[in-house]
């Protein structure tokens, strides 16, 4: 059993471009004993949902946050082990903060906005009812930021009502330079309508849904967006993929995919076209000599899209590629990934075409420069040159592939010339590649 | 319409209904040639005959046995009890037979069980009892305890068209006290749908019978304060939608009942409001209600005990002031 020092668990930093998490979940409660690196909680950022392991063996002895609040990266979320854990009387959670409002004084209001970091930074909040964290839900306001009324100055329903009330709509909420969001998702939604209509019925975004709503948006914001397209002939592809799929189930346990096709060829084409593959960084363009290719995959029941990268795809063969997609896929869909598989892409590939889909115009992921769009293989009737030279029309597999980019840096024939060079890769496929 | 009390409302109803309908009859101890303990039957066995206005022998046991029986072989029983609080003899008949013979037999039990109960006149233990709750956990039974005249006579008549067996709690310190207006026709109110009172903003207080005036005289004084007054009527079943919208829109609510607090039909509804409404609360529920003891004879002791204006005032100003 755990002896010695209580070992302190933190939100943990979820990369550079995170400020905070929400506790989805507390695996363990208090009592409980944990071994180290046993899952503990799922936390929720925009970016990913995650558990987070424990940080050492013992009992936990203290809870500090609950599930559903946000916090910043760094703050002390519980404590496990320690001397005499076991024999200490579970603390109540929100006393512990030195900083407290505590009961005895006269119910002093929590100051009201001037230093929004200091308040939100957890458990020295007074006591938000349910009512009050759906409305502050809806409206996307920190309870934090609005004076309290009621007893020990919680802030009641009338009070967060009348916030509300006063302050005006927040519309476009300038987002901001891209690489440091807001840390504090104040007002991060447009104000729900108070009234609903009948059949009608409203829930809170998730962490997720409000990050990608923030980052589509921004995107919009930031890039002007073009998109062109081009019709892919499959044949080659399709034969290789029925040629080779049963050798990669059966020797490494990978399903062979259109999207590793896709991908390889990509990561080969994009060594060409550098700019598809770069960022604009204030007036600089920054191109690089390796390709953190992302690929956008759907959570079930319509819930998210989370955005994996697959690190220097240039060093992958076909099968390498397969077994990274496959791999990062899996832990995407099971909240596996870790902070770091999210973060760094620099081009991503998206596939609208699992539901039959031709034809999109997919929004670009920040701070990258384009993004590629792979669509439904169907066979259509194709014009052909026979041997004697004469056209003929032919069955073939076509897939359609878009290119949308920056236009600020990449233009339509430097585009252009990337999808003719990636199509001639996939329709002159061969096994060496 | 013409004022009545709450007494005359009851006994204007069961006479409207005894002429509308030759199933129904009564029987009780007393109902007939004294015409009731609280004379809610006077002249009913000169205007009914002694065949329909049944004086019976001192056996609660014998009169809920015989309006069982007699409901299955289709009549139409109007029991009274003197005191509430002596139904408890004839809780097999009513709990083991009554509640389920539908659902064993598929014999339906029509019977009505007028039950004058509550206290606030130093009744003591025996006579002072609100025992609804109890009778609110047998599924099979409907429980009504009106507040007004005008809800007296329309549940009555109701109560004994229903197919069901149904507990009527007719609160004696309404008797003679309350008065109001009452049409003269015939009419039925129906069962298990709830009575906003008063109309407020602020907070809800959710109660019935005699604590629907102590709510009402405690939000009179909280003039900076706007309660809303949700007059169940029934409690078997309860009107939880009416409830719960009141919840909704105040976000704290009182439940207050006469009854003792433990396992009173008030854990139930502050149970359902945390369940369903908890998104919309602002404060826990919270409930006032007699202390776990039975009731004491002594004024000062009885006052202590059955919730006063004062105990209502002082639990809305905590609630509004969390």
């Amino acid at each position: 059993m755990a002896t010695g020092a209580a070992v302190d668990v933190v939100m943990p930093q979820m990369g550079v471009s995170v400020s905070e998490g929400t506790i989805t979940k507390w695996l363990k409660s208090v009592g409980e004993s944990v071994e180290a690196d046993e899952p503990l909680l799922e936390i929720s950022t925009d970016k990913v949902d995650t558990e987070v392991p424990s940080p050492g063996s013992g009992v936990v002895s203290e809870i500090l946050v609950s599930e559903g609040e946000t916090v910043a990266v760094g703050t002390l979320l519980a404590r496990i082990g320690g001397d005499g854990s076991a024999a200490a009387p579970p603390a109540p959670a929100p006393v512990e903060e030195p900083a407290a409002p505590a009961a005895p004084a006269p119910p002093a209001p929590a100051p009201a906005a001037p230093e929004p970091a200091e308040a939100h930074n957890g458990h020295d909040r007074t006591f938000v009812s349910p009512v009050v964290a759906r409305i502050a839900a809806e409206h996307g306001i920190d309870p934090a930021q609005v004076e309290g009324t009621g007893r020990g100055g919680r802030v009641t329903k009338k009070d967060i009502q009348a916030f509300i009330e006063a302050s005006p709509p927040p519309e476009a909420e300038a987002p901001g330079a891209p690489p440091t969001p807001a840390p504090v998702p104040v007002a991060a939604a447009p104000a729900a309508p108070a009234e609903l209509e009948p059949g009608e019925r409203i829930e809170p975004m998730s962490a997720m849904r409000r990050g990608i709503a923030e980052h589509m948006r921004r995107s919009l914001d930031t890039a002007a967006h073009v998109t062109s397209a081009i019709e892919v002939e499959m044949a080659r592809v399709v034969a290789a993929r029925e040629r080779r799929k049963h050798e990669f189930e059966h020797e490494y346990g990978v399903k062979l995919t259109y999207l590793a096709f896709v991908a390889r060829a990509t990561v080969e084409t994009l060594r060409e076209w550098p700019w598809v593959n770069a960022e604009l960084r204030g007036a600089s363009i920054v191109t690089r000599n390796h390709v953190n290719l992302g690929f956008a995959v759907a959570l079930e029941g319509g819930k998210g899209l989370i955005v994996p990268v697959v690190k220097h795809a240039e060093g992958l063969n076909l099968l390498g590629m397969a077994r990274a997609v496959a791999d990062l896929a899996e832990r995407a869909r099971s909240k596996k990934l870790l902070p770091d598989d999210v973060q760094g892409g620099t081009f991503t590939i998206t596939n609208p075409g699992g539901a039959g889909t031709l034809l999109g115009t997919p929004v670009i992921s920040q701070p990258q420069s384009a993004i590629l769009g792979t669509y439904a293989v169907v066979k259509r009737p194709w014009v052909i040159q026979d041997e004697t030279g004469a056209d003929a029309i032919a069955i073939r597999p076509i897939m359609n592939l878009t290119l949308t980019y920056d236009h600020r840096l990449v233009d339509g024939a430097y585009a252009g010339g990337f999808l003719r060079d990636l199509r001639a890769r996939l329709e002159s496929w061969s096994d060496d590649e | 319409v013409s004022e009545k009390t709450y007494l005359q409302a009851i006994s204007d109803g069961l006479r409207l209904e005894m002429r509308h309908d030759p199933r129904v009859f009564v029987l009780g101890e007393d109902v007939g040639v004294y015409g009731g303990a609280f004379k809610v039957t006077l002249g009913f066995q000169e205007e009914f005959g002694e065949w329909r206005v049944l004086d019976m022998p001192l056996s609660e046991t014998a009169i809920l046995g015989g309006a069982t029986g007699a409901a299955m072989m289709g009549m139409r029983p109007v029991a009274e009890m003197q005191f509430a609080d002596f139904v408890s003899c004839g809780w097999d008949h009513i709990v083991t037979i009554a509640a389920k013979q539908r659902w064993r037999a598929g014999t339906p039990v029509p019977i009505v069980l007028r039950l004058p109960s509550g206290g606030g006149f130093s009744g003591g233990p025996f006579h002072s009892q609100n025992p609804e709750s109890s009778f609110a956990h047998v599924p099979g039974l409907k429980c009504v305890c009106p507040a007004t005249p005008e809800d007296a006579k329309g549940l009555l008549i109701s109560a004994i068209e229903d197919p069901n067996p149904v507990l009527f709690f007719e609160h004696k310190h309404l008797y003679r006290r309350v008065k109001g207006e009452v049409p003269d026709e015939r009419y039925t109110t129906p069962i298990g749908v709830a009575r906003i009172h008063r109309p407020g903003e602020d907070v809800t207080v959710v109660t019935w019978g005699a604590m629907v005036y102590t709510a009402t005289e405690a939000a009179a004084q909280l003039e900076d304060l706007s309660v809303e007054i949700v007059d169940l009527r029934s409690v078997l079943p309860w009107d939880k939608e009416a409830v719960l919208a009141s919840v909704r829109k105040t976000s704290k609510v009182l439940v207050l009942h006469e009854d003792t607090l433990t396992g009173g039909f008030g854990a139930e509804i502050a149970a359902t409001v945390a369940e369903e409404a908890f998104e919309d609360l602002d404060a826990p529920p919270r409930r006032l209600a007699a202390p776990d003891t039975p009731v004491p004879f002594a004024p000062a002791l009885e006052q202590a005990f059955i919730p006063q204006v004062a105990d209502v005032v002082a639990a809305l100003r905590e609630l509004a002031e969390y």
